[in-house]
């Protein structure tokens, strides 16, 4: 059994929140129950349902060109929050931006606005990406394994943190990869490249990858967009059994995908958030009429 | 024969007559080119292989690639003709007085061999390459990865790229102002490596920047996501990947520094030096002295001293010796390069 440091009850609300999509997906339970209480992270984990993230009034640029407008949005804590919307809306933009991985490409700039994580706003000075990127990690649209082991995928992030104690890292890799539903698929070959397994498991390796560092906040950006729908409903229910330990930022194309696995949902159309509800509002009962259109398929 | 029977039948119009003869211009362009580069490699093959094979055990002229140069000297004694060398004809002398003032013809360089040229060239070649892989690789990796891309970065890049285009004498002039004067170094390996590693610079930072972008965008993400600064990230996730790649390119610089005789003839080269390199007083005069080179003596041979059938075996076996050294250094690379992809592919 996994086990985590910042393992939490799920609650009832967020439960009943996906009560309807777990109906849809039998036989998926979100792993919740006797999860042993390791040692506290540096900060305690909050209740299920609290906001983590905090996104106010947020104006990004891509060097002229604004990507995303005025953005308002708090992500709960432990639920698994879903971005869609036709391409080129910004929702990969705003996954990016809550771990500042948009640093990374020249001439952009959060020009208005804050993003707080922990009530600390994250594009402040005094902020060490190194230590937000180990807090938020993130699995990405084409599954990047390192072209390395198995075994070397899954320690990178430790060894970097200095972690050598071979036994240590022997029961991380263990962990990171049940906690990736993959254990029983290459516990025979940990030393075989990553890149000789499928797509499907290659995404699961990233994601064991990300679960190895013990993250509080997990981003997905579109993680089945390139997989067949059998590894795709494998990812799903991973995100299913993650979301009682890790929030999940999810971004997708696929709105059936953010209908089966998401708690809440947020619609964005040209930079802008339309509407932002729990997932079963967005898809059976939207405010809006932007909203209504996307999901039912009439445009996007 | 009914060709013009059916409705595919070629028909001989303009196009058709291009596209022939442009085939045609391709072929023959690379036929000419293949022409001409083995007309030099077998010339220097079949002239040079007489100098450095023998046709009785152990079938190398182990003299010539052993000894230091000598002159060579001709003469008739007792109605048998001689060719000695230098250590020979002294030894010679001593053991038949009579032959003290014999008439000779003496040719420079013609005897003994090409060691010492082959131990300049060696080290000129490891020791240039270490400095420009060292600072090249430093700077593709800035470049690339740190500097943010803007007007300041664009014109470092043409800067690079000009330097490419610098004639080689430039260089030795460059070299033999700045190292051997203004720095004091005099004529030697220190400023020789200096000077063919500023000539190969360019090449080795065009490469190393072209296989550093080559590695994909996701390793880089994937690290950084994980927490990893950038340094840890392009040590062990960029680097490795790009390192065949860069050494790819060290190959053609390895080529380019063993062949230039311009930035050396200033800066490194002796016309003929009796020390080997490592018969030094002292550790840091290695870096101090001057050597000799595998094409300065060619040059030399070939154009300072008087021409005869003597000093032409001296020529191309030189040649020859020279192709096979830069043959092995590269060799070694490939092979080098052909472990780090095995290693390192994705």
């Amino acid at each position: 059994m996994v086990t985590t440091s910042s393992a939490v009850m799920e609650s009832p609300a967020s439960a009943s929140a996906s009560g309807k999509i777990q109906a849809a997906l039998p036989g998926r339970s979100p792993r919740t129950a006797g999860l042993p209480a390791g040692s506290a992270p540096a900060t305690a984990a909050a209740p299920a349902g609290a906001t983590l993230i905090d996104i106010r009034n947020l104006d990004f640029y891509y060097g002229a060109s604004q990507a995303l407008k005025d953005i308002s949005l708090e992500i709960e804590d432990h639920k698994v929050t879903a971005f869609i919307g036709p391409s080129g809306c910004g929702k990969s933009t705003l996954l990016r931006c809550l771990n500042r991985m948009n640093d990374l490409i020249d001439d952009t700039r959060v020009a208005r606005g804050t993003i707080k994580i922990h009530g600390v706003d994250i594009y402040q000075p005094d902020v060490d990406v190194i230590e937000l990127r180990k807090r938020v990690g993130m699995v990405f649209q084409k599954s990047n394994p390192f072209p390395k082991s198995i075994y070397e995928n899954i320690t990178y992030g430790l060894r970097l943190q200095g972690v050598k104690d071979k036994s240590r890292l022997d029961a991380i890799v263990e962990k990171a990869l049940r906690g990736a539903a993959l254990w029983d698929e290459v516990k025979d070959r940990l030393d075989a490249s990553g890149l000789g397994l499928s797509g499907g498991q290659q995404q699961r390796l990233c994601i064991a990858r990300a679960i190895a560092v013990e993250p509080e906040v997990i981003l997905m950006d579109e993680p089945c967009s390139a997989l067949d729908p059998v590894a795709t409903a494998k990812i799903e229910e991973l995100i299913q059994e993650l979301r009682a330990r890790y929030t999940i930022v999810i971004v997708t194309h696929n709105m059936q995908q953010a209908a089966r696995c998401s708690d809440r949902t947020a619609f964005f159309y040209l930079g802008k958030l339309i509407e932002y509800a729990d997932t079963r509002e967005i898809f059976t009962n939207p405010a809006n009429s932007q909203t209504e259109a996307y999901v039912s398929g009439r445009f996007g | 024969m009914n060709t013009a029977a059916h409705v595919f039948r070629p028909r001989l119009n303009a196009a058709r007559r291009a596209e022939g003869l442009v085939f045609w211009l391709f072929r023959g362009a690379t036929y000419l080119i293949l022409a001409c580069g083995a007309a030099v490699f077998l010339n220097i093959v079949f002239k040079g292989a007489g100098t450095v094979f023998k046709t009785e055990a152990p079938f190398v002229n182990v003299a010539f690639l052993t000894e230091a140069p000598e002159s060579l000297y001709i003469f008739e004694f007792e109605g048998k003709k001689y060719e000695l060398g230098d250590t020979a004809f002294r030894a010679f002398k001593e053991a038949n007085p009579a032959a003290a003032n014999v008439k000779t013809e003496s040719y420079v360089y013609s005897a003994g061999g090409i060691w010492p040229c082959i131990v300049g060239t060696v080290l000129l070649v490891v020791g240039s390459m270490t400095i420009a892989l060292f600072l090249g690789v430093c700077a593709a990796v800035y470049l690339t990865e740190y500097a943010r891309d803007g007007a300041f970065i664009r014109f470092v890049r043409l800067a690079i790229l000009n330097l490419a285009g610098v004639p080689s004498i430039v260089f030795g002039l460059f070299g033999f102002g700045m190292f051997v004067i203004f720095f004091g170094w005099n004529v030697s390996l220190l400023a020789g490596w200096f000077t063919l590693a500023f000539m190969v610079l360019p090449v080795v930072i065009t490469a190393s920047e072209e296989s550093l972008k080559s590695v994909p965008k996701g390793f880089r993400e994937g690290s950084l996501a994980l927490g990893a600064t950038k340094w840890q990230t392009i040590r062990s996730n960029v680097l490795p990947y790009a390192l065949p790649g860069i050494l790819t390119s060290s190959i053609l610089g390895i080529a380019r520094v063993a062949g230039e005789t311009a930035p050396i003839m200033f800066t490194a080269a002796y016309v003929v030096r009796d020390k080997l390199p490592w018969d030094v007083d002292k550790a840091s005069d290695f870096f101090f002295q001057g050597v000799m080179a595998l094409p300065y003596h060619i040059y030399v041979v070939s154009s300072k001293i008087p021409q005869n059938e003597y000093t032409e075996r001296v020529q191309y076996g030189t040649a020859f010796v020279f192709l096979g050294i830069v043959a092995l250094i590269a060799a070694a690379s490939i092979l080098l390069r052909t472990r780090l992809r095995n290693r390192y592919k994705w």
